[in-house]
Protein backbone atom coordinates (compact mmCIF):
# COMPACT_ATOMS: atom_id res chain seq x y z
CA UNK A 1 0.00 0.00 0.00
CA UNK A 2 2.97 2.50 0.66
CA UNK A 3 4.93 2.62 -2.22
CA UNK A 4 1.81 2.97 -3.93
CA UNK A 5 0.63 5.70 -2.50
CA UNK A 6 3.54 7.11 -2.38
CA UNK A 7 4.09 7.56 -5.98
CA UNK A 8 0.61 8.80 -6.60
CA UNK A 9 1.86 11.59 -4.00
CA UNK A 10 4.99 12.31 -6.08
CA UNK A 11 2.97 12.25 -9.23
CA UNK A 12 0.74 15.28 -7.80
CA UNK A 13 3.49 17.10 -6.46
CA UNK A 14 5.64 16.81 -9.27
CA UNK A 15 4.43 18.91 -12.17
CA UNK A 16 3.20 21.46 -10.61
CA UNK A 17 5.85 23.68 -10.07
CA UNK A 18 6.85 22.13 -13.51
CA UNK A 19 3.44 23.30 -14.61
CA UNK A 20 3.66 26.81 -13.74
CA UNK A 21 7.38 27.17 -15.03
CA UNK A 22 6.59 26.17 -18.37
CA UNK A 23 3.30 28.42 -18.08
CA UNK A 24 5.76 31.11 -17.00
CA UNK A 25 7.50 30.69 -19.72
CA UNK A 26 5.17 30.20 -22.50
CA UNK A 27 3.94 33.55 -20.63
CA UNK A 28 7.05 35.17 -21.26
CA UNK A 29 7.27 33.91 -25.01
CA UNK A 30 4.37 35.55 -25.55
CA UNK A 31 5.02 38.68 -24.28
CA UNK A 32 8.34 38.97 -26.27
CA UNK A 33 6.90 37.71 -29.61
CA UNK A 34 3.61 39.63 -29.30
CA UNK A 35 3.07 43.52 -29.81
CA UNK A 36 -0.68 43.40 -28.47
CA UNK A 37 -0.43 45.05 -25.32
CA UNK A 38 -4.02 43.77 -24.29
CA UNK A 39 -3.34 39.95 -24.89
CA UNK A 40 -1.43 38.51 -21.89
CA UNK A 41 -1.61 35.49 -19.26
CA UNK A 42 -1.38 35.64 -15.35
CA UNK A 43 -0.34 33.19 -13.14
CA UNK A 44 -2.29 32.45 -10.51
CA UNK A 45 -1.88 30.12 -7.51
CA UNK A 46 -4.54 28.88 -5.66
CA UNK A 47 -4.98 31.28 -3.11
CA UNK A 48 -5.10 34.14 -5.16
CA UNK A 49 -7.42 32.23 -7.65
CA UNK A 50 -9.86 31.58 -4.36
CA UNK A 51 -9.42 35.49 -3.66
CA UNK A 52 -10.23 36.50 -6.92
CA UNK A 53 -13.25 33.99 -6.96
CA UNK A 54 -14.36 35.62 -3.45
CA UNK A 55 -13.71 39.37 -4.43
CA UNK A 56 -15.73 38.59 -7.75
CA UNK A 57 -18.62 36.86 -5.55
CA UNK A 58 -19.51 40.12 -4.31
CA UNK A 59 -20.04 42.20 -7.18
CA UNK A 60 -21.97 39.99 -9.13
CA UNK A 61 -25.49 41.34 -9.73
CA UNK A 62 -28.59 39.53 -8.96
CA UNK A 63 -30.39 38.79 -12.32
CA UNK A 64 -34.16 40.26 -13.33
CA UNK A 65 -36.87 38.41 -11.54
CA UNK A 66 -39.82 39.91 -10.88
CA UNK A 67 -39.59 42.69 -13.19
CA UNK A 68 -39.00 40.35 -16.63
CA UNK A 69 -40.88 37.54 -15.58
CA UNK A 70 -44.20 37.05 -17.72
CA UNK A 71 -47.23 37.14 -16.00
CA UNK A 72 -49.13 33.83 -15.93
CA UNK A 73 -52.35 32.88 -13.94
CA UNK A 74 -50.25 30.54 -11.55
CA UNK A 75 -48.39 33.42 -9.93
CA UNK A 76 -50.89 36.20 -10.32
CA UNK A 77 -52.90 34.39 -8.80
CA UNK A 78 -50.93 33.04 -5.83
CA UNK A 79 -49.97 37.07 -5.48
CA UNK A 80 -53.79 38.20 -5.59
CA UNK A 81 -54.22 35.26 -2.97
CA UNK A 82 -51.65 36.57 -0.43
CA UNK A 83 -52.84 40.51 -1.16
CA UNK A 84 -56.35 39.53 -0.71
CA UNK A 85 -55.59 37.89 2.55
CA UNK A 86 -53.68 40.65 3.97
CA UNK A 87 -56.43 42.83 3.24
CA UNK A 88 -58.99 40.77 4.81
CA UNK A 89 -56.77 40.24 8.33
CA UNK A 90 -55.71 44.41 7.97
CA UNK A 91 -59.25 45.82 8.19
CA UNK A 92 -60.63 42.87 10.27
CA UNK A 93 -57.97 43.11 13.02
CA UNK A 94 -57.98 47.24 12.26
CA UNK A 95 -62.25 47.07 12.85
CA UNK A 96 -61.93 44.55 15.96
CA UNK A 97 -58.91 46.75 17.57
CA UNK A 98 -61.17 49.72 16.62
CA UNK A 99 -64.18 48.28 18.45
CA UNK A 100 -62.37 47.38 21.21
CA UNK A 101 -61.18 50.73 22.23
CA UNK A 102 -64.13 52.58 21.12
CA UNK A 103 -65.42 53.44 24.57
CA UNK A 104 -62.45 54.84 25.56
CA UNK A 105 -61.90 57.43 23.01
CA UNK A 106 -65.37 58.32 22.88
CA UNK A 107 -66.33 56.53 18.98
CA UNK A 108 -69.75 54.74 18.07
CA UNK A 109 -68.67 51.70 16.73
CA UNK A 110 -72.24 49.54 17.19
CA UNK A 111 -74.30 47.96 14.51
CA UNK A 112 -77.19 50.76 14.89
CA UNK A 113 -74.75 53.84 14.40
CA UNK A 114 -72.87 51.91 11.24
CA UNK A 115 -76.05 51.23 9.46
CA UNK A 116 -77.67 54.41 10.27
CA UNK A 117 -74.25 56.33 8.60
CA UNK A 118 -73.99 53.74 5.80
CA UNK A 119 -78.06 54.29 5.31
CA UNK A 120 -77.17 57.94 4.47
CA UNK A 121 -75.02 56.68 1.39
CA UNK A 122 -75.58 57.45 -1.99
CA UNK A 123 -76.01 54.10 -4.12
CA UNK A 124 -72.95 54.28 -5.91
CA UNK A 125 -70.73 54.63 -2.72
CA UNK A 126 -72.74 52.05 -0.94
CA UNK A 127 -71.92 49.42 -3.73
CA UNK A 128 -68.48 50.31 -4.16
CA UNK A 129 -67.97 49.80 -0.26
CA UNK A 130 -69.52 46.58 -0.55
CA UNK A 131 -67.65 45.71 -3.66
CA UNK A 132 -64.47 46.67 -2.34
CA UNK A 133 -65.16 44.20 1.29
CA UNK A 134 -66.70 41.91 -1.04
CA UNK A 135 -63.73 41.39 -3.91
CA UNK A 136 -61.29 40.38 -1.22
CA UNK A 137 -63.41 37.90 0.64
CA UNK A 138 -64.73 35.79 -2.46
CA UNK A 139 -61.21 35.57 -4.02
CA UNK A 140 -59.46 34.61 -0.82
CA UNK A 141 -62.09 32.29 0.01
CA UNK A 142 -63.06 30.69 -3.78
CA UNK A 143 -59.32 30.22 -4.19
CA UNK A 144 -58.78 28.95 -0.11
CA UNK A 145 -61.30 26.01 -1.84
CA UNK A 146 -58.84 25.60 -4.58
CA UNK A 147 -55.45 25.31 -1.84
CA UNK A 148 -57.80 22.34 0.03
CA UNK A 149 -58.03 20.15 -3.25
CA UNK A 150 -54.73 20.85 -3.85
CA UNK A 151 -53.71 19.81 -0.93
CA UNK A 152 -55.20 16.87 -1.19
CA UNK A 153 -52.62 15.92 -3.88
CA UNK A 154 -55.29 16.18 -6.40
CA UNK A 155 -55.80 18.61 -9.63
CA UNK A 156 -52.39 19.64 -9.67
CA UNK A 157 -51.29 18.96 -13.71
CA UNK A 158 -51.08 22.24 -15.29
CA UNK A 159 -53.99 22.43 -17.57
CA UNK A 160 -56.35 21.10 -13.84
CA UNK A 161 -54.22 24.36 -12.38
CA UNK A 162 -55.39 26.45 -15.11
CA UNK A 163 -59.29 24.74 -15.21
CA UNK A 164 -59.21 25.74 -11.58
CA UNK A 165 -57.33 29.02 -11.76
CA UNK A 166 -60.48 30.70 -13.95
CA UNK A 167 -63.03 29.05 -12.72
CA UNK A 168 -61.89 31.04 -9.25
CA UNK A 169 -61.92 34.22 -10.85
CA UNK A 170 -64.99 33.60 -12.98
CA UNK A 171 -66.90 32.50 -9.31
CA UNK A 172 -65.03 35.67 -7.76
CA UNK A 173 -66.61 37.81 -10.50
CA UNK A 174 -70.12 36.42 -9.73
CA UNK A 175 -70.19 36.39 -6.02
CA UNK A 176 -68.97 39.78 -5.66
CA UNK A 177 -71.39 41.48 -7.73
CA UNK A 178 -74.07 38.94 -5.73
CA UNK A 179 -72.53 40.86 -2.33
CA UNK A 180 -72.42 44.40 -3.45
CA UNK A 181 -75.41 43.98 -4.84
CA UNK A 182 -77.49 42.76 -1.65
CA UNK B 1 -40.72 46.67 -17.19
CA UNK B 2 -37.30 46.43 -17.20
CA UNK B 3 -35.14 47.90 -14.99
CA UNK B 4 -31.61 47.89 -16.57
CA UNK B 5 -30.71 50.63 -18.44
CA UNK B 6 -31.30 49.98 -22.61
CA UNK B 7 -28.42 50.39 -24.45
CA UNK B 8 -29.08 49.75 -28.10
CA UNK B 9 -25.93 49.37 -30.14
CA UNK B 10 -27.09 47.89 -33.23
CA UNK B 11 -25.39 45.49 -34.75
CA UNK B 12 -26.33 44.53 -38.14
CA UNK B 13 -24.90 40.68 -39.86
CA UNK B 14 -23.54 40.94 -43.16
CA UNK B 15 -23.76 37.31 -44.40
CA UNK B 16 -21.46 37.12 -47.48
CA UNK B 17 -22.99 33.96 -49.34
CA UNK B 18 -19.71 33.57 -51.27
CA UNK B 19 -18.10 32.70 -48.17
CA UNK B 20 -20.73 29.79 -47.68
CA UNK B 21 -19.02 26.82 -48.63
CA UNK B 22 -22.22 25.49 -49.78
CA UNK B 23 -22.63 28.63 -52.34
CA UNK B 24 -21.78 26.66 -54.94
CA UNK B 25 -24.17 23.97 -54.20
CA UNK B 26 -26.68 26.41 -53.58
CA UNK B 27 -26.65 28.55 -56.44
CA UNK B 28 -26.50 25.39 -58.74
CA UNK B 29 -29.68 23.81 -57.09
CA UNK B 30 -31.17 27.90 -57.21
CA UNK B 31 -30.48 27.74 -61.11
CA UNK B 32 -32.59 24.51 -61.76
CA UNK B 33 -35.31 25.61 -59.86
CA UNK B 34 -35.02 29.26 -61.42
CA UNK B 35 -37.73 28.80 -64.14
CA UNK B 36 -40.83 27.97 -61.15
CA UNK B 37 -39.16 29.98 -58.15
CA UNK B 38 -37.65 32.90 -58.94
CA UNK B 39 -36.00 33.54 -55.14
CA UNK B 40 -32.99 31.82 -54.40
CA UNK B 41 -32.03 31.54 -50.44
CA UNK B 42 -29.41 33.70 -50.74
CA UNK B 43 -31.34 36.87 -52.77
CA UNK B 44 -34.44 35.83 -50.60
CA UNK B 45 -35.78 39.11 -49.34
CA UNK B 46 -34.24 38.96 -45.48
CA UNK B 47 -36.51 38.32 -42.38
CA UNK B 48 -35.08 40.46 -39.99
CA UNK B 49 -35.71 39.20 -36.43
CA UNK B 50 -34.33 41.57 -33.13
CA UNK B 51 -32.73 39.83 -30.58
CA UNK B 52 -32.47 42.31 -26.71
CA UNK B 53 -29.98 40.02 -24.46
CA UNK B 54 -28.83 40.71 -21.08
CA UNK B 55 -25.37 41.54 -20.59
CA UNK B 56 -23.06 41.99 -17.59
CA UNK B 57 -19.25 41.93 -17.69
CA UNK B 58 -17.62 41.10 -14.29
CA UNK B 59 -14.09 43.06 -16.17
CA UNK B 60 -16.21 46.14 -15.77
CA UNK B 61 -18.23 45.22 -12.75
CA UNK B 62 -19.07 49.24 -11.82
CA UNK B 63 -21.06 48.84 -15.39
CA UNK B 64 -24.54 48.04 -14.99
CA UNK B 65 -26.04 45.22 -16.91
CA UNK B 66 -27.98 46.56 -19.70
CA UNK B 67 -29.78 44.73 -22.74
CA UNK B 68 -27.65 44.71 -26.10
CA UNK B 69 -29.53 44.41 -29.31
CA UNK B 70 -28.56 41.83 -32.17
CA UNK B 71 -30.48 41.70 -35.69
CA UNK B 72 -30.38 38.13 -37.50
CA UNK B 73 -32.31 37.22 -41.15
CA UNK B 74 -34.15 34.52 -40.11
CA UNK B 75 -33.23 32.82 -43.70
CA UNK B 76 -29.98 32.61 -42.37
CA UNK B 77 -30.62 31.20 -39.21
CA UNK B 78 -31.79 27.91 -37.59
CA UNK B 79 -35.24 27.11 -35.63
CA UNK B 80 -34.47 27.55 -31.66
CA UNK B 81 -32.95 30.27 -29.97
CA UNK B 82 -29.63 28.31 -29.38
CA UNK B 83 -29.38 28.29 -33.08
CA UNK B 84 -29.44 32.40 -32.84
CA UNK B 85 -27.73 32.85 -29.79
CA UNK B 86 -24.74 30.67 -31.11
CA UNK B 87 -24.69 32.66 -34.45
CA UNK B 88 -24.47 36.16 -32.28
CA UNK B 89 -21.60 34.57 -30.45
CA UNK B 90 -19.83 33.22 -34.35
CA UNK B 91 -20.57 35.79 -36.99
CA UNK B 92 -21.82 39.03 -34.51
CA UNK B 93 -20.04 39.13 -30.84
CA UNK B 94 -17.65 36.84 -29.34
CA UNK B 95 -18.15 37.87 -26.20
CA UNK B 96 -21.54 37.20 -25.63
CA UNK B 97 -21.70 34.35 -23.31
CA UNK B 98 -23.43 31.57 -22.42
CA UNK B 99 -23.76 27.54 -21.52
CA UNK B 100 -24.61 25.04 -24.01
CA UNK B 101 -23.72 21.72 -24.23
CA UNK B 102 -26.11 18.89 -26.19
CA UNK B 103 -28.54 21.27 -28.21
CA UNK B 104 -31.20 18.78 -27.76
CA UNK B 105 -32.86 19.51 -24.00
CA UNK B 106 -30.47 16.69 -22.48
CA UNK B 107 -27.81 18.86 -20.79
CA UNK B 108 -30.03 21.25 -19.20
CA UNK B 109 -26.90 23.77 -19.73
CA UNK B 110 -28.76 26.47 -21.83
CA UNK B 111 -31.59 27.28 -19.61
CA UNK B 112 -32.42 31.03 -19.61
CA UNK B 113 -35.35 33.30 -18.94
CA UNK B 114 -36.32 33.78 -23.10
CA UNK B 115 -39.60 36.14 -23.50
CA UNK B 116 -40.18 36.10 -19.56
CA UNK B 117 -40.31 32.00 -19.08
CA UNK B 118 -37.49 29.89 -18.12
CA UNK B 119 -36.60 27.60 -20.80
CA UNK B 120 -33.71 25.75 -22.65
CA UNK B 121 -32.74 27.62 -25.17
CA UNK B 122 -32.25 24.54 -27.30
CA UNK B 123 -35.63 23.74 -27.17
CA UNK B 124 -37.32 27.04 -27.49
CA UNK B 125 -38.63 27.96 -30.98
CA UNK B 126 -37.76 31.50 -32.38
CA UNK B 127 -41.54 32.93 -33.50
CA UNK B 128 -40.59 34.63 -36.43
CA UNK B 129 -43.98 35.48 -37.65
CA UNK B 130 -44.46 37.95 -34.40
CA UNK B 131 -42.26 41.06 -35.45
CA UNK B 132 -41.21 41.60 -31.72
CA UNK B 133 -37.90 40.93 -30.42
CA UNK B 134 -36.99 38.21 -28.56
CA UNK B 135 -35.63 39.05 -24.73
CA UNK B 136 -32.88 36.84 -23.48
CA UNK B 137 -32.31 37.47 -19.28
CA UNK B 138 -30.26 35.03 -17.28
CA UNK B 139 -32.47 32.12 -15.08
CA UNK B 140 -34.13 34.84 -12.42
CA UNK B 141 -32.93 36.18 -9.11
CA UNK B 142 -29.52 34.39 -9.67
CA UNK B 143 -26.10 35.75 -9.55
CA UNK B 144 -24.70 36.53 -12.76
CA UNK B 145 -21.36 35.22 -13.30
CA UNK B 146 -21.37 37.01 -16.91
CA UNK B 147 -23.89 37.50 -19.45
CA UNK B 148 -26.40 34.71 -19.84
CA UNK B 149 -24.49 32.54 -17.15
CA UNK B 150 -25.73 32.24 -13.65
CA UNK B 151 -23.66 31.08 -10.69
CA UNK B 152 -25.62 27.91 -9.80
CA UNK B 153 -23.34 26.60 -6.82
CA UNK B 154 -26.21 27.24 -4.17
CA UNK B 155 -28.92 25.03 -6.37
CA UNK B 156 -25.70 22.39 -6.60
CA UNK B 157 -25.48 22.62 -2.84
CA UNK B 158 -28.79 21.92 -2.35
CA UNK B 159 -29.21 19.03 -4.12
CA UNK B 160 -26.57 17.69 -2.63
CA UNK B 161 -28.28 17.86 0.86
CA UNK B 162 -30.98 16.26 -0.09
CA UNK B 163 -28.59 12.77 -0.36
CA UNK B 164 -29.65 12.15 -3.92
CA UNK B 165 -28.59 8.33 -4.19
CA UNK B 166 -29.76 5.24 -2.98
CA UNK B 167 -30.07 4.40 0.89
CA UNK B 168 -30.05 0.89 2.08
CA UNK B 169 -28.57 -1.58 4.99
CA UNK B 170 -30.11 -4.85 3.60
CA UNK B 171 -28.89 -6.64 1.00
CA UNK B 172 -30.76 -8.49 -1.96
CA UNK B 173 -32.08 -11.83 -0.96
CA UNK B 174 -30.43 -13.51 -3.20
CA UNK B 175 -27.29 -10.97 -3.52
CA UNK B 176 -27.76 -9.84 -6.62
CA UNK B 177 -29.58 -6.38 -7.60
CA UNK B 178 -32.28 -4.97 -5.46
CA UNK B 179 -35.76 -5.54 -7.81
CA UNK B 180 -38.71 -3.52 -8.07
CA UNK B 181 -42.28 -4.52 -8.85
CA UNK B 182 -43.87 -2.85 -12.48
CA UNK B 183 -45.74 -0.76 -10.43
CA UNK B 184 -43.10 0.18 -7.69
CA UNK B 185 -40.83 1.50 -10.81
CA UNK B 186 -43.80 2.76 -12.51
CA UNK B 187 -43.71 5.16 -9.49
CA UNK B 188 -40.68 7.03 -10.19
CA UNK B 189 -41.85 8.18 -14.17
CA UNK B 190 -42.03 11.82 -14.20
CA UNK B 191 -39.43 12.18 -11.65
CA UNK B 192 -36.27 10.31 -12.82
CA UNK B 193 -36.74 12.31 -16.02
CA UNK B 194 -35.44 16.16 -14.46
CA UNK B 195 -32.10 17.12 -15.82
CA UNK B 196 -31.69 20.08 -12.69
CA UNK B 197 -31.72 22.86 -15.24
CA UNK B 198 -33.04 24.67 -12.91
CA UNK B 199 -35.74 26.30 -14.70
CA UNK B 200 -38.30 25.61 -12.25
CA UNK B 201 -36.10 26.51 -8.93
CA UNK B 202 -35.21 30.11 -10.45
CA UNK B 203 -39.30 30.94 -11.66
CA UNK B 204 -40.39 29.93 -7.95
CA UNK B 205 -41.31 33.09 -6.42
CA UNK B 206 -41.10 30.99 -2.99
CA UNK B 207 -37.46 30.38 -4.23
CA UNK B 208 -36.57 33.87 -5.34
CA UNK B 209 -36.68 34.68 -1.56
CA UNK B 210 -36.12 32.79 0.17
CA UNK B 211 -33.16 30.13 -1.56
CA UNK B 212 -30.67 30.18 1.19
CA UNK B 213 -32.93 27.65 2.83
CA UNK B 214 -35.91 26.78 0.70
CA UNK B 215 -35.26 23.99 -1.41
CA UNK B 216 -37.00 25.06 -4.37
CA UNK B 217 -38.90 22.58 -6.78
CA UNK B 218 -36.09 20.72 -9.08
CA UNK B 219 -34.63 19.95 -5.45
CA UNK B 220 -37.83 18.97 -3.84
CA UNK B 221 -38.21 16.72 -7.23
CA UNK B 222 -35.27 15.09 -6.90
CA UNK B 223 -36.37 14.70 -2.78
CA UNK B 224 -39.53 12.90 -3.84
CA UNK B 225 -37.41 10.58 -6.06
CA UNK B 226 -35.90 8.79 -3.39
CA UNK B 227 -38.88 8.91 -1.21
CA UNK B 228 -41.09 6.95 -3.76
CA UNK B 229 -37.97 4.44 -4.47
CA UNK B 230 -39.46 1.09 -3.11
CA UNK B 231 -35.76 -0.13 -2.43
CA UNK B 232 -34.90 2.96 -0.40
CA UNK B 233 -34.37 2.71 3.43
CA UNK B 234 -33.65 5.86 4.39
CA UNK B 235 -37.47 7.50 4.05
CA UNK B 236 -37.45 8.11 8.13
CA UNK B 237 -34.29 10.37 7.90
CA UNK B 238 -35.25 12.20 4.24
CA UNK B 239 -38.48 13.01 5.72
CA UNK B 240 -37.15 14.18 9.48
CA UNK B 241 -34.30 16.31 6.90
CA UNK B 242 -37.33 18.16 5.44
CA UNK B 243 -39.38 18.53 8.60
CA UNK B 244 -38.96 22.44 9.27
CA UNK B 245 -40.09 25.55 8.62
CA UNK B 246 -38.25 26.53 5.70
CA UNK B 247 -36.59 23.36 3.83
CA UNK B 248 -40.19 22.57 2.02
CA UNK B 249 -42.71 24.32 3.67
CA UNK B 250 -41.96 27.67 1.58
CA UNK B 251 -44.40 25.81 -1.40
CA UNK B 252 -47.32 28.27 -1.76
CA UNK B 253 -48.18 25.87 -4.17
CA UNK B 254 -47.96 28.89 -6.77
CA UNK B 255 -47.25 25.98 -9.70
CA UNK B 256 -44.51 28.36 -11.60
CA UNK B 257 -42.44 25.78 -11.50
CA UNK B 258 -44.77 22.67 -13.46
CA UNK B 259 -45.97 25.77 -16.06
CA UNK B 260 -41.98 26.29 -16.95
CA UNK B 261 -40.57 22.68 -16.80
CA UNK B 262 -39.24 22.20 -20.59
CA UNK B 263 -39.58 18.61 -20.09
CA UNK B 264 -42.76 18.94 -18.74
CA UNK B 265 -42.10 17.37 -15.62
CA UNK B 266 -44.51 18.05 -12.58
CA UNK B 267 -42.39 19.32 -9.54
CA UNK B 268 -45.61 21.17 -7.81
CA UNK B 269 -47.37 17.12 -7.60
CA UNK B 270 -44.45 15.77 -6.40
CA UNK B 271 -43.85 18.26 -3.23
CA UNK B 272 -47.38 17.75 -2.71
CA UNK B 273 -47.01 14.33 -2.60
CA UNK B 274 -43.98 14.57 0.28
CA UNK B 275 -46.40 16.97 2.18
CA UNK B 276 -49.26 14.83 1.78
CA UNK B 277 -46.64 12.01 3.21
CA UNK B 278 -45.14 14.23 5.62
CA UNK B 279 -48.96 14.55 7.39
CA UNK B 280 -50.19 11.12 7.18
CA UNK B 281 -47.42 8.71 6.60
CA UNK B 282 -47.55 6.53 3.72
Amino acid sequence: MFPRSSARLTAYALPKPFFIARNSLVASQFRRTTTSASAFTQIVSPDDAHSILVARRKQRPISPHLSIYQPQLTWYGSAANRITGSVLSVGAYGFFAAYAVAPAFGWHFDSATIAAAFSGLPVAAKFGIKFAVALPFSYHSWNGIRHLLWDTGKALDIRDVYRTGYAVLGLTAISTICLAMV
Amino acid sequence: MNTAPLSRSLLRVTTLTSLKPTAGLRTFASVAASQTAPAEPGSKKPNTKQFQIYRWNPDTPEKKPYMQTYELDMNQTGPMVLDALIRIKNEVDPTLTFRRSCREGICGSCAMNIQGSNTLACLCRINVSDSAPVKIYPLPHTYVVKDLVPDLTQFYKQYKSIKPYLQRKTASPDGREYRQSVEERKKLDGLYECILCACCSTSCPSYWWNSSDYLGPAVLLQSYRWLADSRDEAKGARKSALENEMSLYRCHTIMNCTRTCPKGLNPGQAIANIKKEMAFGS
